[in-house]
């Protein structure tokens, strides 16, 4: 039972995020995870979920997070991209499940590029 | 865990009728297989309107729009998009003229001139989940009213949003909530009409499947605004599945306490309840739909007193329809003025159409007012099938009219349908090509009005039926002159004198293509043929010798073995016997039988 | 209580759903459904029965009855086939879908089989335009059926 218009946006705010998946706005930042065969032989699953479960955490609404294939960087997987809208792409390497959350909160938090796991291909 | 990925399954009629339920069954146990359920979800949603591409997978976040997804391709989806992050091509849409494939839904041409408001969550979010919606901000629309705004202050907001009936004739909303509000009486009513009878519309019933909740809070708002407690919405038997999603709804609107005694803590109460119709289309309208709901014969009565002084149990009820009452909460929650920027001078928003026959792409579309018959045919709907000449639109259904290749970049909205002898009536659009016969067309409405006038009045009865008889003659080839204007004077006499909204628009779909499409009555009357090669009586059958191998296909399936010639020699229709069947022409596989 | 002409235990049931409305006002669409939804279509008999029960005259439920082309006064076949006769429907050849059907079932009168496997009625557009010409048979809807697939939507139902 809802009683008040303060319940009722509480239970909106508590659902919102799952509608944030499908809101498919072009201004927003993609975070996207090389998940071919070889990216998940080297975790990027965790990577992935830990991403997915970080910027829930950090409350960032303007970012999503998707999956792709193979990137061409198979010695360096998993891989993970970040991009800006209007910006060029910033490819990291080797992202386990602690640098994806580190990503989330210096890069697409603060805009903070970590160069030293940035891919230079 | 948050959820990483999600996979949307069109859930309307359109798509589980191309079997969108085994598809997302296909889909839930690859998903299962490769353990992913905690991460990536498969749910149904409602209706995305690409009806013809059905059924329709989304995934997002990734924003990659899938057509025509099959068991098999539903399997390939997992393994390479879900799990891989590979996008299946194949099922992504292809652009049929430049043979682009365009992965994203708003790239895609019949997406990109809309404006989706009344649709705004159909194929977005899950309809039977109220979370959902009250996540995409529904139910505030109800709390803001309930909190911050009197009744009156409601009305004058949808009065100057410009809002008017998505039923039929376009009544300003506002005006009706107006009037009902004024009528003193202890108890009154809300009615939705959800009775969509016109045939090739069905907006109302996608908007019931995949956002019912909009159309509740619309009713609630509704009844706080004109002081009314109890609200019913009429629905067609014809939509199990719009039912269905209807009763979820209501009932998990009880369970929150949105519908019922003192809504959100405060001391407004209103509830609702279904009525199922039984098949009659006169109860879409007002008055045949009360007495339809007092459980009588759905006939219409003369008006006034109109519904708003005196209606459902003698008591003052508003009636207003399911598009309409789903514009209602965006209204409210983003201004009357964002509403009124939207759309022509007096016909302001969107209208959501039903775009079906001869296009490309049927499916529903939502697009603003004053858009031009052109840019929907041919921007969004893709243009006619198999590259044939376009020759009419037909929209507001049996009281509608046809609308010429010369009409097509008028800017459409209320006022304009109805100087073109049309009318927006619900939406339904139906595009016409060179293959459709005009009378025959005017004969399908007319048989349509004539089964289903209710009987109550004189022209509408009578008339409606000399009207027919005409037809027939005319169509069957025995029309004389004098026939094509007792045709024309009936149906005016038939529109001036009947007593409901069915009597007076039905002749509409006859006096438009008299109007538009003249020589073709003519060539029916003067020359006994149909130019389009519909009706069955005037045509006839010819062999074209040059094409014609003597194969003997088509004299050993003529029933009437009018059809002669030796093996390897060119064969001869004898006129005379010829019944006109047209088995022949199926048979033939050379191409050498033709119709005129 | 008068006689009835009608399957007695059928007719029971029927009381017990009267008798648990309240607002008997209005009820009497719904007490038609129901009625239709147990006895298969609306005999005489039942039509007086509800008639009394709810004290109306027999000449109302008689009139709302035949007023709405859901209810019937015809018994039906065991598998009701609808096509859509809808606009959308028409103009992509519904008509010679139809007659295709009545051809296999040989229907010449009325529009049910003789074996009463089958009844074949028209409605108006079931709102799958996208997929004309439609035809649904026991509520499962068929799209872009052809003349020659007719055979075979038949046959699914054919024991």
């Amino acid at each position: 039972m809802i009683k008040s218009i303060e319940e009722l946006k509480q239970i909106r705010d508590k659902y919102k995020d799952v509608l944030q998946n499908r809101e498919a706005e072009e201004n927003k930042i993609r975070i996207l995870v090389g998940m071919a065969t070889c990216g998940i032989a080297a975790g990027a699953r965790d990577t992935i979920n830990a991403i997915v479960d970080e910027v829930h955490k950090e409350n960032i609404n303007n970012a999503v997070v998707v999956q792709t294939g193979c990137m061409g960087f198979c010695y360096a997987e998993p891989t993970v991209e970040v991009r800006f809208p209007g910006k060029s792409p910033v490819l990291y390497g080797k992202v386990d499940a602690e640098r994806g959350r580190e990503i989330v909160r210096r890069h697409v938090k603060n805009g903070e590029v970590i160069s030293e796991w940035v891919l230079k291909g | 865990m948050p959820l990483r990925m999600e996979l949307l399954v069109c859930g309307g009629t359109g798509c589980q009728a191309s079997n969108s339920s085994r598809v997302l069954e296909v889909l839930r146990e690859g998903i299962q297989e490769a353990n992913l359920q905690e991460e990536v979800r498969v749910l149904m949603t409602g209706c995305f309107g690409f009806c013809e591409k059905g059924p329709i997978v989304k995934v997002m976040p990734d924003n990659i729009f899938y057509v025509e997804v099959d068991e098999e391709s539903a399997r390939k989806i997992v393994r390479e998009h879900v799990i891989k992050g590979r996008i299946v091509e194949e099922k992504i849409y292809k652009e049929p003229e430049t043979e682009e494939r365009l992965p994203e839904q708003s790239s895609i041409p019949f997406y990109k001139k809309q404006i989706r408001i009344a649709l705004r969550n159909c194929g977005k979010i899950d309809p039977e989940n109220i979370n959902e919606y009250i996540a995409s901000d529904g139910y505030m629309a109800l709390a803001r009213v309930l909190t911050e705004m009197t009744p009156e202050e409601v009305i004058d907001a949808v009065k100057r949003s410009g809002l008017r009936g998505r039923g039929g004739g376009g009544f300003p909303t506002g005006l009706k909530w107006e009037a009902t509000r004024k009528s003193k009486s202890d108890v009154k009513y809300i009615i939705c009409n959800a009775d969509e009878g016109d045939p090739g519309a069905f907006m109302d019933r996608s908007i019931l499947e995949g956002d019912p909740h909009s159309v509740l809070e619309g009713m609630a708002i509704a009844g706080y605004a004109i002081g009314a407690q109890f609200g019913y919405i009429y629905v067609r038997a014809e939509y199990p599945l719009a039912i269905h999603r209807l009763r979820i709804a209501i009932s998990q609107a009880r369970e929150m306490g949105l519908l019922g005694k003192n809504i959100l803590g405060t001391n407004f109460s209103f509830d609702v309840e279904i009525k199922i119709g039984a098949g009659a289309f006169i109860c879409g309208e007002e008055t045949a739909l009360i007495n339809s709901i007092e459980g009588g014969r759905g006939e219409p009565t003369v008006k006034p007193p109109y519904p708003a002084q005196v209606g459902l149990w003698k008591k003052p009820t508003n009636i207003n329809n399911v598009e309409t009452f789903a514009n209602v909460p965006p209204i409210i929650l983003n201004g009357a003025e964002w509403f009124s920027s939207i759309g022509t001078e007096k016909s302001k928003g969107t209208k959501v159409f039903a775009l079906a026959g001869k296009v490309n792409n049927v499916g529903l579309v939502e697009v603003p007012m004053g858009i031009t018959l052109r840019e929907i045919i041919y921007d969004l709907g893709g243009g006619i099938k198999g590259g044939k000449k376009f020759k009419a639109v037909q929209t507001g259904g049996p009281s509608g009219g046809c609308i010429p290749a010369e009409h097509l970049d008028t800017p459409i909205d209320y006022d304009t349908l109805n100087a073109l002898g049309s009318m927006m009536g619900s939406g339904g659009m139906i595009v016409m090509d060179e293959d459709d016969c005009m009378v025959n067309i005017a004969k399908f409405y007319l048989e349509f009005s004539c089964d289903e006038s209710c009987g109550r009045c004189t022209a509408c009865r009578v008339g409606n039926k000399r009207m027919l008889e005409i037809l027939n003659k005319i169509t069957e080839g025995k029309g004389e002159m004098e026939d094509l204007e007792m045709l024309k004077e009936l149906a005016e006499t038939v529109k001036d004198s009947s007593l409901c909204g069915l009597g007076q628009t039905s002749p509409n779909p006859v006096l438009s293509t008299m109007k538009f499409f003249y020589d073709e009555y003519l060539a029916h009357v003067k020359d006994k043929s149909c130019p389009a090669g519909v009706c069955t009586e005037l045509l006839k059958y010819y062999i074209i010798p040059e094409k014609c191998v003597g194969c003997t296909a088509c004299a050993k399936v003529c029933p009437v073995n009018v059809i002669h010639g030796e093996p390897r020699k060119v064969h001869v229709i004898d006129r005379e016997g010829c019944i006109k069947c047209g088995e022949c022409y199926r048979t033939c596989r050379f191409g050498a039988i033709t119709r005129k | 209580m008068a006689k009835y002409d009608v399957d007695e235990v059928k007719l029971r049931q029927l009381e017990e759903y009267i008798d648990s409305i309240e607002q008997k006002e209005g009820a009497l669409i719904g007490v038609l459904y129901k009625a239709q939804e147990i006895f298969g279509y609306l005999p005489k008999d039942v039509q007086l029965f509800i008639a009394r029960k709810l004290g109306i005259f027999a000449a109302k439920v008689y009139g709302v009855a035949t007023f709405y082309s859901y209810f019937t006064m015809e018994p039906r076949g065991k598998h009701v086939i609808n096509v859509c006769m809808g606009t959308a429907c028409f103009v992509k050849g519904a008509d010679k879908i139809l007659e295709e059907i009545k051809k296999e079932l040989d229907i010449k009168d009325g529009n049910m089989s003789k074996d009463g496997l089958f009844t074949v009625d028209t409605l108006r557009c079931v709102g799958a335009c996208g997929l004309a010409p439609v035809v649904m048979v026991d509520g499962k809807v068929y799209g872009r059926v052809k003349v020659e697939e007719v055979k075979g939507i038949l046959d699914e139902y054919r024991e």
